[in-house]
Order: C-alpha cells, then structure tokens, then sequence
C-alpha cells in the first residue's frame, strides 16, 4: 500500500524533456472526484509542509473521511462557492512528475454540469471518468462520456473508484469495463483505458496496488505520463489563422499567429483561404532566431515572399488541402446562456481570429445526452446541446470540428449582452458546392468601380404589395441614367420569372427568394453598379442579411410606407382581388406579416407623395451618399 | 504596536547596496531548449499577449518587477519581435519597495526602450499610511488597489496584462486568463465569461476593462525553469546572500532602509537570505537559503517545504479571501 505522505520521487531532474498533458475528470458528486485530484497531487509532486500541517488540521475538523488525511481538502471548496451564486465552471489544478506537467481541469458536480464539463473538455487532450465501483454505470457516466465524446476528447481513462470496498473484486471491475465498453462503443473514442482503484487508500493512483494482482495495466498516474495524445493536430493540413500583422515599420510585414494544425516550413506553398491568393513562406521569424518550420500549437510569425492582401481573421493554408469557406453551415451547438436561443437571433461568432456577425436559422434537433437520440427542438434552453443552422454576414472559414478541433470550434457572443452564449462545433457547409473554392480576382471591385467613376450601391426598397415599389424604382432609375449613372434594375416580380421561377410562396421560399435577390444586387455592385431592388421582402431578418452582404453604408433600406387599405385599393396586380376570392394565397399584408423596417434609411410616405417625389427624395439620398453634387 | 523606531544600523545601508545594485543575475546564455511542456506554455502566452494587441484599443502591462512580471515582459518582447510590444510597463510603487527592485525596474525600460508609467498613492503617504501602522488589508488597498484603479482610469486603459498564476493559492484556481472588470474595475464572480478553446470573449460594455493573465497556466516552478532556459535577468533579491533581517513573527524581514521600525528586543542580524516573492519589504518575509543561482533556487524548490505565499505578510496575517480583494479591483 502507498505511503500517505511519500516524499516525491525526486528524479535527477530531466526537466528539458518534460511534456504536458491536459486533462478533464468528471464524476457525480460522491465518487470521490475531489479525493482522487487530491491524491494524484499529493502522491505525484510531494505536499509542501505548510499544506501539509494544514491538511492535518483541516482533515480533523472538516474531513468526511476518519482518516489522518482527507485528500479532497486539498482543493478549493467549489460547493460552498457554487451556494454562494458564484459561477465557477472550471478550476485548475497542477502538479508534475520528472516526465510530465499536467493541468487538471475539475468541473463542479450536477447542475450546469454540461456547460461546465463543455468548458473545461474544450481544451483537455484525455478525460478521466470517475464511477464508484459499488454502483457502476449510472446515468450521469453516460452523460459525461456523450459530453466528452461531443467535445472531441479521442483519449479516456474509466477510474473503477473505491475498489476497496468491493473487496478487490476482479469480477465487478471486469463487469463495469464491459458495460462501458459497449456504451462507449459509438463514441469514437481512440483509447479507452479502465483501472481499478482507490483514491482513498492509494491504491493504483500513483504507484500498482499489491492488493489486486489480477489486474495488470499500468497505475492511473503511469498511463497519464505516457499515453500520447497530439499527434493528430500536427498530421492535419496546415492552418495558420492570422492573429495579427506585425509591421514595424515599411519593410517588414510579419504574420503573427499559432499554428492550428499541420506545419509550416520555409518555402511552403500557401494560399489565403477566403482569397484565394497564393504565396509562399519566406521566413519564419522569431526572438531567437529564424525558424526551419513550426508546427501545430507554436506561435509564431511568419513572412510571405508575396505581397497580398492578409489580415487578421484569414487563414492561410495547405492550397491542396483546403479548409471550407461559407457563410452557412451546420453545427452543434452547447447553449450557455440563461436566455434560450430562438431562431432569428443575431449574435457575433467568434471562430479562429475572426469576428463575424451571424443570424441563428434553423434549430434542427436536440440531443438527448442520455440515449444519445436526437429528437426535434424550436429552442434550446441553458445546458442543451442541440444541432442548429447558421448563416454568417461574411465568409468564415473552418473545417468540421471532428477533424479540427482548432479551426472548427467557435463560440456566439450575445450582441446585447455581450456574454458567452454558446460554444459551439461546426458539423458541415450548407452550401451545395462545398468543395469550390474561391479563386482570386485580379480585376477587383473596387477597381470596376473605379473605371465606372461612381460609388456602388444597393437601393433596396422594401414594402407591401401594391405600396408603390416597382412604380418608384422604375423612375428612380430613369432619373439616375439621365445624371449620367450606371444602374441596374431588379424588380421581385420579373426576377420570379426567371432567376427564382422555381420558388413558391411558403415562408422557407420566400427567405431563398430575398436571399438571392441579395445576393444578385451584391454581383451588380461589385460590379460598379448602383443596384436598385423593388422587393416586399417582408422579413427584417432576411433584409440584413442581404445588407450584411455589402459595406457599411453602401445598402439603402427604403420603406415604402402605404397603408395596407391604400395598397388594396389601388391593387395594379389584381392581388388583392385575386386573394379575396381565394385564388392567392399566403399575400403578405393579407394572409403572411410584413415586418417594417426597424432603422430604415429612408422612409416613404406614398399616401402623401406622388411618385415622382418619391423617387426624387430616393435620387437625392443616393446623390448625397456617393458624393456627388447635384448640378 | 512598536515603540518608536531607532534609526537604522548604518551598516545595513553600505553593506547591502552595492551588493543588490550590481546589474543583474550573470546566468550563461546558453540555449539549451524549452521542453515541450514550457515550448507549450511560452506558445500560450505570446497567444495571449497578440490576442489582447490585437482586439483592445489601449492594453498596459502591469510590471511589479518581480520573476513572474520578468517572465511575462520577455515572452512580451518574443510575441511582438522584431517590433517592441506595443503597450507601456506600469508599476504601481507604493514607497516602500525594495530598492534594488526600483533600479532593476529602471534599468530594464531602459534597455528595452519601453515606456514606464509609475503610480503611487502619494495622498495616502502624506496622511501617514505605512506598512507598519496601517492594518494590513487596508494598507494593500490604499497603496496598491487604489493607485491601480486610479491609474488604470487616469491613462484609459481597456486591458491589462497582470502576472498572476493559478497555482499561487487555492482560490486563484478558478480564475478566468481573461478577467472581465465591470464599471469601477469590480470583479463581479457571477459574471464570468466561460473561456472555451482559445476564442477568448474580448468583448467590452462601455467602461467595463479587462485583466488578462498570460501566465496563468504556470507553476513557480514553470517560472523558475523558464528564467533559467531563457536566461531572463531578475532582481537580485530572489538570490540567497547575507542580508539584515529581523526575525518577526516567525517571518524573516529584511531591512531595506532606514525607516524601519524596530520593536522592542528586535535586533538586525546578518543571515544567508532569499525572498520568494517581492512585496513592500516591511511586509516580506526571506527565507533562510544557499540558493545564490537560479539553478539552486529550483533545487530548493524542488525540495520545498513550503508554498510560495507563505513569505507574504499581506496574505498570511490578512486571512481575507481573494474574493474580497478581487472584487474591491485587487489583480
């Protein structure tokens, strides 16, 4: 049996070799999780004598246990922080042998038990699952190792605690490993490892118990000094997000960042993932000396024998294996927030060294961490884990979180509140053509719309049907090209004939059909154009997300406001009619809602402007917003 | 409390100065490498120290002068070299700082061409707050959180890089690397933000700041390891040498100049000292050492028999929890 309070095994000090390992434990509140940290510092790195006078004094008068040391001591007390309202999701612990530094993240017990267990999983390398031998696998077992599993641990360690108190049961260990063996089997894990042991009394924590000679494996400690867990992140294509441009002055430009994956070498090829741009690597530079090649985790910088646009949030990358670019994609998602999350909602996501505004679409499913079953959501409430639809304002790039744990992880940041919303997994592109990669242009907008000699813009008016929009548009237009403008018209209902013939009028279809109107008026203004669209577009979030598309204050929200009675009076469709009788449905106005806009540019009054001073307030503001002056 | 102090022993001052002035720790340069497990932390933190530069509008660092603050301005000048870190040192002095930690503060600005803001609490000074009157909690808010705070308002800074590590006491263990300070620097524990990965939530409400700690994942050891590879010059005064100390309440405090203050029976005796930590003197213990490399300072540590803080006055004889202090905009 382990001596309570052996000296360390003070080793002739092989510091310079000494590797780290990050890991999570986790365990219902009475199987001894404390204990078992408590002990693995203890016995690992030597307690220092002040603790241990304190140890000695605190084990008589709080120790749950009538030994001369209860271990669990040695922490903090998260209990009696978590009753006191304090959000505590992790605490640290460290401790070292000669071979190994180790960072113990210890996540409270039950409640918010998946947030934290998220929190501290998200940067662990191997978890340690903690059952008590007497009652082996309960439900909480199973949550914990679906949390892990989720979070991308690939490494797990079954710690059989209080094995003494199923006498040593050869028997009991055995039936428990199996049992796990066969839930875990889904789970993708790469090791899963199970050992017998005692935290209390020592036995196979830091040193093999003689007290169980059936069991063969290494002790809990000896496994965690040698098993190896981070190969995979150097041996994955290379991804270097840019965390910020170090230029000094005019002639250097270093890219600062760390390595997510794979390597970089002198001379590599590169290529700019959302660009497209190519390059090479010049130089990797650091403080001591320039660098041969730098791999998964180092931070470094980097010079590029080209010089091409990169900034901050751009990933350079493997140009044979790239990363996904897209603005929507599916993920799993781990709601930290008390406010639950509702489609719709605007956040910012924050994924490598990139901040990007995103609207939450879909909520697909909830998963059940007991049963691992997904079932249908409309929400997702504190601590639910659930699969849901994202669109982002701008291009990210990212690989699936079950390749990369790096570039595919993120986190939503709530835009009022500014907290920590949701920790969220990236699980594919929602883009058909996933596989398309950007291909630099060399004839750029800005460029276009140089040789054009004006400032693009999209002029999006938005109202109900028959307010007046397409009348406005068309002589906005007319306008515009007589003061020498280069325009293009898109009109909703012409574009239905051709671009979106194929889309209906159910809410899903009318999202598409706005989606890509926004995207068409994005085309013509990178074209040099100034893009006007007559559209109802009757949702605001579809209206900024087709804003989102274009620069700050180059998308004009008009509001064609005409009272709904005006609209049906005047009908030049023949909708309203047609509705009336039945022969249309889902008429927004009518049958579907119009949202107005919330912070319009400008907003129009029909019912006292004729037409032709509608579209001069428009040709006005447009005037105004690219500078010119009206002759 | 003490009968007033008889001046300082002469001796004290022309023995110890020359000593402690000699410019810093002559450690051989030689580059022996990192081991993977501190080529991982030193990673980490040049993550953290560009992460901040790069998302905040005006970062400081909060330079103590003690190992840690050394360990964390050389990781400063690797993250941003070629260019010099793009933030100034602050030290909040309080006046009764070591004085070969003052011209070890000086000394290195200099040499790295950084800019050194320095505040005190030269109010509280001037109405009699000392080391030796004040109680003691009260005398680390008025000397240090308060100038901090003040300071921290007076510049406009919306960061600030600080040196604390997880490992230095129990109730540090949960700590946040980015420590979210609401309106008044207020550490509010039931807002914390979760920190997943290493997408660090930097967002800021209008008068909130930050303070970021890139060491935190470090041991003293860590430390101590790292300033022995890298050979990283470091006060003096974390070196044994023979130093008048008075022996008080079972600490070893050394006699830094004359405004000591002896009390009754309290005599100065010469002792083979090191200090551990690096407070205000009056207020830091030394410990009886041999220790007069960093090689041997990592050889005693590793058969220590007593944790870091235990030298500090502040913390021992106070019993208050880092909550307190934390939330009152202590670091």
């Amino acid at each position: 049996m382990p001596d309570a309070l052996a000296p360390p095994a003070n080793d002739a000090l092989p510091l310079q070799s000494r590797s780290e390992l990050r890991f999570l434990t986790c365990g219902s509140v009475d199987d001894g999780k404390s204990t078992l940290i408590g002990r693995l510092i203890a016995d690992a790195s030597g307690l220092l004598d002040d603790q241990v006078a304190s140890l000695k004094d605190d084990s008589r008068r709080f120790g749950t246990t009538d030994d001369e040391f209860d271990f669990a001591l040695l922490l903090d007390g998260l209990e009696a922080e978590r009753e006191q309202g304090i959000t505590i999701d992790v605490a640290y612990r460290f401790f070292a042998t000669p071979r190994r530094a180790f960072v113990v993240a210890d996540t409270p017990g039950h409640r918010q038990y998946t947030r934290n267990m998220a929190t501290g999983a998200s940067n662990a390398e191997l978890a340690v699952l903690l059952v008590d031998a007497r009652k082996g696998l309960v439900e909480q077992t199973r949550r914990h190792a679906a949390i892990v599993s989720l979070l991308g641990i690939r490494h797990v360690v079954l710690a059989v605690n209080k094995i003494d108190l199923v006498d040593f049961s050869e028997a009991r260990f055995r039936e428990i490993a199996a049992a796990f063996a066969s839930f875990a089997a889904p789970l993708a894990f790469h090791s899963v490892v199970a050992i017998p042991v005692s935290a209390r009394l020592g036995d196979n924590v830091a040193a093999r118990s003689a007290r169980m000679p059936w069991y063969v494996g290494p002790a809990l400690l000896a496994h965690l000094e040698t098993v190896e867990t981070g190969l995979d992140a150097e041996e994955a294509p290379l991804r270097f997000p840019v965390q910020w441009v170090n230029r000094p002055d005019g002639d250097f430009r270093g890219f600062t960042g760390t390595v997510a994956s794979g390597r970089l070498a002198v001379g590599d090829r590169i290529v700019v993932a959302a660009s497209g741009k190519p390059s090479s690597v010049a130089r990797i530079v650091s403080f001591d000396g320039d660098l041969p090649v730098a791999v998964a985790g180092r931070s470094v910088t980097l010079t590029l024998a080209d010089e091409i646009d990169v900034i901050r949030g751009d990933v350079l990358t493997d140009p044979r294996r790239r990363p996904t670019v897209t603005r929507r994609f599916s993920a799993d998602l781990v709601w930290m927030d008390e406010t639950a999350a509702l489609p719709g909602k605007r956040f910012l996501l924050k994924i490598g060294t990139s901040t990007v505004p995103v609207t939450l679409g879909r909520i697909a499913d909830t998963l059940d961490v007991e049963s691992l079953r997904r079932a249908p959501a409309g929400e997702l409430a504190l601590n639910a884990i659930g699969r849901v639809e994202l669109e982002t304002a701008q291009l990210v790039t990212f690989d699936p979180y079950a390749e990369n744990r790096q570039t595919g992880a993120f986190i939503l940041i709530d835009r009022a509140t500014l907290r920590t919303a949701a920790a969220g997994m990236v699980v594919e592109s929602l883009d058909a053509a996933s596989d398309v990669h950007r291909h630099a242009e060399t004839v750029t907008p800005a460029l276009r719309a140089e040789i054009k000699a004006q400032l693009p813009l999209v002029v999006w008016l938005t109202g109900l049907p028959g307010s007046g929009k397409s009348t406005i548009a068309n002589i906005v237009e007319r306008k515009l090209v007589a003061l020498g403008r280069q325009t293009m018209l898109l009109d909703g209902d012409n574009l239905r004939q051709g671009l979106n013939a194929d889309l209906g009028f159910d809410e899903a279809s009318r999202s598409e059909n706005v989606r890509r109107v926004g995207e068409v008026a994005k085309l013509m203004a990178d074209a040099g154009l100034i893009a006007i669209v007559a559209l109802v577009s009757p949702f605001q979030a579809d209206r900024t997300r087709a804003a989102a598309l274009l620069p700050e204050g180059r998308f004009l929200e008009i509001f064609v406001d005409t009272p709904l009675d005006v609209c049906r009076q005047r009908d030049p469709k023949g909708l309203y009619a047609k509705a009336e009788s039945g022969k249309v449905v889902n008429l927004t106005g009518r049958d579907q809602p119009y949202e107005p806009p919330e912070d319009p540019t400008l907003v129009l009054q029909t019912a006292e402007l004729s037409p032709e001073e509608a579209a001069d307030r428009i040709v006005e503001l447009v005037l105004e917003r690219i500078g010119a002056v009206r002759s | 409390m003490s009968s007033p102090a008889p001046l300082a022993h002469p001796s004290v001052q022309t023995d110890a100065r020359p000593r402690e002035n000699q410019q810093t720790i002559p450690v051989p340069r030689g580059r022996s490498g990192l081991s993977p497990h501190l080529q991982r932390l030193e990673d980490e933190a040049i993550h953290i120290l560009r992460e901040v530069v790069a998302e905040f509008r005006k970062p400081v660092m909060l330079y103590s002068v003690g190992k840690d603050s050394s360990v964390m301005l050389h990781l400063a000048r690797k993250a941003f070299y070629p260019a010099p870190p793009p933030f100034p040192l602050m030290h909040i002095a309080t006046g009764w700082d070591f004085r070969a930690l003052l011209d070890h503060r000086d000394r290195t600005a200099r040499k790295y061409d950084m800019e050194l803001l320095v505040h005190g609490n030269e109010a509280a000074t001037r109405e009699g707050v000392t080391p030796f009157e004040t109680e003691t909690g009260e005398y680390s808010r008025l000397m240090l959180t308060e100038p901090l705070k003040d300071a921290l308002d007076k510049h406009g800074f919306d960061a600030a890089f600080g040196g604390g590590r997880r490992d230095e006491e129990k109730s540090r263990a949960k700590e946040r690397i980015f420590s979210h300070r609401s309106t008044g620097h207020v550490w509010d524990p039931r807002n914390q933000r979760p920190e997943l990965w290493r997408l660090f939530n930097t967002r800021l409400a209008p008068g909130d700041t930050m303070r970021v700690f890139p060491l935190s994942n470090w041991t003293e050891l860590d430390v101590w390891t790292y300033i022995q590879t890298e050979a990283i010059p470091i006060v003096p005064l974390y070196l044994a040498a023979e130093r008048w100390v008075v022996e008080r309440d079972g600490a070893l405090i050394a006699v830094d100049d004359e405004r000591m203050r002896f009390r009754d029976g309290e005599m100065t005796v010469k002792r083979r000292v090191r200090f551990r930590t690096l407070g205000c003197w009056p207020l830091t213990g030394a410990i009886a050492s041999k220790a007069d490399d960093v090689a041997g300072v990592i050889a005693e540590l590793l058969d220590a028999r007593s944790s870091e803080r235990q030298g500090r006055l502040v913390d021992g004889a106070l019993q208050a929890s880092m909550e307190r202090k934390k939330r009152e905009g202590y670091f």
